[in-house]
């Protein structure tokens, strides 16, 4: 298993510079610039001068580069810093946003806690509803409960989340009351009240999303466990006199979890990627917003920064998802 | 064999129903039979003649809906399990009523160990405490021979090859030493000399524990090899019953002749072809009122459209104790 690991991971390495790579120039090709925001009333000298100090005027491989070492060296060298108080970094030049001026990093460091809170809530809760109703619907596949469970589910999966959202911002802030509409980013949970302010906050788009998962992962529970229900095994089980708790609960579902284990540990890195739309709709500051507002703003290092860690996060969790399954499934040995 | 004491297993009249799309299938019609202690009895027939549909009726393992027992008494030890509860049932399968499968490479849990999957029926059915259990299933494998049981307890089933995997199986079957076993073409998935492997650790065993075995099998030369009774099945239901020797050498049913005459001789004149049953096993969709047979049968009359034959016994014996045959035509009325 630890040579596979470490096979995987130094494999990870080309593939991550191809598409560091490419996002780099999908970027840079992309029109626009950064100096769109500035009036035109600005001199084209000037202009010039800006364009120059932001090193934008360097040839496309030279920028390339720099922006490798920065993200590979530089800022791992400032994070070293920043845990153990070392000086490795020295006054190298950081990733800085061109929008903002301040380094990148601080950006994504202040976004990611907002992203985690709400959209990894709703990916929890999400899993935590899905599992048991994909289980109970295959056991009593064509019950009212499955039928029921397979409409809620084509909902979520086909209905947007920006309608869904929608819906729950007029029916349970507008009508009802019960939440408040914006998601307010500066509020500190130091005591119960704010805990239950925090709470209600997060409620709805919790729901939104944690609807629109829950619809994914369930139908991948319940027909992996169709799918496990009628193997000989389970037949074997119950030849063996083992109650029905035993034989869905131990026999099928350990059977089943394996490929729904892997969709779960893909799914993770679209946690950080953030739903853009959600955070958008509901005005939870995180990381998904930072990506809009920078593509907006021209706001390049920031775009290929993000798009690129959003790619590591990726390879990172194919990874993950791979070492897990080998955990689950005996038959699988890596080594 | 029945000499006089109380069968282990007594089926009289069980009649299984599945319900599909297309209507009734009567599965199993009114299929009676027993079991002695110690006793091998073996099942025959063709795919679809009804014979694992019997034997996972006897003890609710066939889902329900689409299956429906419809009728009959199934007694075990005095209780009939046909009465039973859902919850009772589970307690008697793997306790008093063992099953082995036919297809080891798919029956064991690939993702448990062998020894879990042993300890488990112990834990629930003799109240074994886990370290008692786990040894105990080393003692298992030890007893259906399988080499280092004490390491091999805790592989894999993928870790086995398939006669070992049988082993495993019939080792989990025996694991609570049940009164009845019930293996359901357990051969049939296996090349020929781990077969022989099998056929030979069964009749040890049987002489060791002393339970008694229902041998489902579409192959007669593993059922010459092993039991000590025959059960002919078609149409779900039983057209021949005899003691192994009679139901070779006397056979009274053409189908039971029929599958005599499909055995290959390996001396002799080398035949030109293979001989082979015309025709397809008859899917029943009501109960049957003709002789199922009839459509295949080189003897059919008018009598066997009309009339569904009963079994009768041919040496005198009360039913389910000799011989007898469901058919309507005699060898004898052929020679006279």
């Amino acid at each position: 298993m630890l040579t596979f690991t470490l096979r995987r991971l130094l494999l990870a390495i080309p593939t991550l510079l191809f598409i560091s790579l490419i996002i780099f120039l999908l970027v840079d090709l992309a029109p626009g610039s950064p100096m769109s925001e500035i009036p035109l009333t600005v001199p084209p000298e000037v202009r010039q001068k800006m364009i120059a100090a932001l090193g934008a005027d360097q040839p496309v491989f030279v920028r390339y580069i720099l922006w490798l070492r920065q993200f590979f060296w530089v800022e791992p060298a400032y994070l070293l810093d920043g845990w153990f108080g070392t000086d490795l970094a020295g006054d190298q030049q950081r990733i800085l946003s061109w929008q903002s001026r301040s380094p990148v990093f601080t950006v994504i460091g202040q976004r990611i806690p907002q992203t985690l809170t709400v959209i990894g809530t709703a990916y929890l809760v999400g899993i935590l509803i899905a599992v048991p109703i994909g289980i109970y619907s295959a056991y009593r596949q064509y019950s009212l409960f499955d039928q029921l469970g397979t409409f809620v589910a084509m909902i979520g999966f086909s209905v947007p989340t920006f309608f869904t959202g929608t819906l729950f911002i007029i029916i349970f802030a507008v009508w009802l009351g019960w939440f408040p509409t914006k998601y307010d980013t500066t509020l500190e949970v130091t005591d119960w009240a704010s805990f239950i302010r925090q709470m209600q906050q997060m409620a709805m788009p919790v729901m939104v999303l944690g609807l629109a998962n829950a619809a994914a992962i369930s139908r991948y529970m319940r027909s992996s466990m169709l799918e496990n229900m009628g193997q000989d095994y389970v037949r074997t089980a119950r030849a063996k006199g083992m109650t029905e708790r035993t034989v869905v609960l131990k026999h099928v579902l350990r059977n089943s979890m394996i490929p729904v284990v892997t969709v779960i540990a893909l799914g993770i890195p679209s946690i950080f990627g953030g739903a853009i739309i959600t955070e958008n709709l509901f005005g939870v500051n995180g990381i998904g917003a930072a990506l809009i507002g920078a593509i907006h703003a021209s706001d390049l290092p920031m775009v290929q920064t993000l798009a690129f860690i959003f790619a590591v996060l990726i390879v990172g969790f194919n990874l993950i998802a791979d070492i897990l399954y080998g955990f689950l499934d005996p038959r699988i040995r890596y080594d | 064999m029945a000499d006089g004491a109380a069968p282990v297993l007594d089926v009289r009249g069980l009649t299984t129903v599945f319900h599909t799309r297309q209507g009734e299938i009567h599965a199993v019609n009114s299929v009676s039979f027993t079991l002695s202690k110690g006793e091998v009895l073996g099942v025959v027939g063709e795919s679809g003649s009804g014979k694992s549909v019997t034997m996972m009726s006897l003890v609710g393992l066939l889902p329900s809906p689409p299956a429906e027992i419809r009728e009959g008494e199934v007694l075990l030890g005095g209780q009939d399990l046909l009465r039973a509860s859902p919850a009772e049932l589970s307690s008697v399968r793997g306790a008093k009523v063992g099953f082995v499968f036919q297809d080891p490479m798919t029956s064991l849990n690939p993702v448990f160990t062998v020894e879990n999957q042993i300890i488990e029926p112990l834990i629930r059915h003799m109240a074994m405490s886990a370290a008692d259990a786990k040894a105990r299933a080393v003692e298992l494998l030890d007893l259906v021979g399988i080499p280092d049981a004490a390491r091999r307890v805790k592989d894999y089933p993928h870790q086995f090859s398939g006669g070992m995997r049988q082993r495993v199986m019939i080792a989990i079957a025996l694991a609570c030493d049940p009164d009845v076993l019930i293996a359901d073409e357990p051969t049939t998935a296996l090349d020929v000399t781990i077969q022989a492997q099998i056929l030979e650790l069964m009749t040890q065993l049987r002489e060791k524990l002393g339970m008694a075995i229902i041998w489902i099998t579409h192959d007669l030369g593993v059922i010459a090899g092993i039991a000590d009774r025959v059960m002919v099945m078609y149409g779900g239901q039983v057209v021949e019953h005899a003691p192994v020797r009679a139901l070779f050498h006397n056979s009274q049913h053409p189908y039971t002749r029929a599958l005599l005459r499909t055995i290959p001789k390996i001396t002799g004149a080398r035949e030109g072809r293979l001989s082979v049953i015309e025709g397809q096993p008859p899917i029943m969709t009501s109960v049957p009122r003709a002789c199922p047979f009839r459509a295949r049968c080189a003897h059919a009359h008018a009598r066997c459209e009309a009339e569904n034959p009963a079994r009768r016994a041919v040496d005198g014996k009360p039913l389910g104790q000799g011989h007898d045959v469901a058919c309507h035509w005699t060898p004898e009325a052929e020679n006279a």
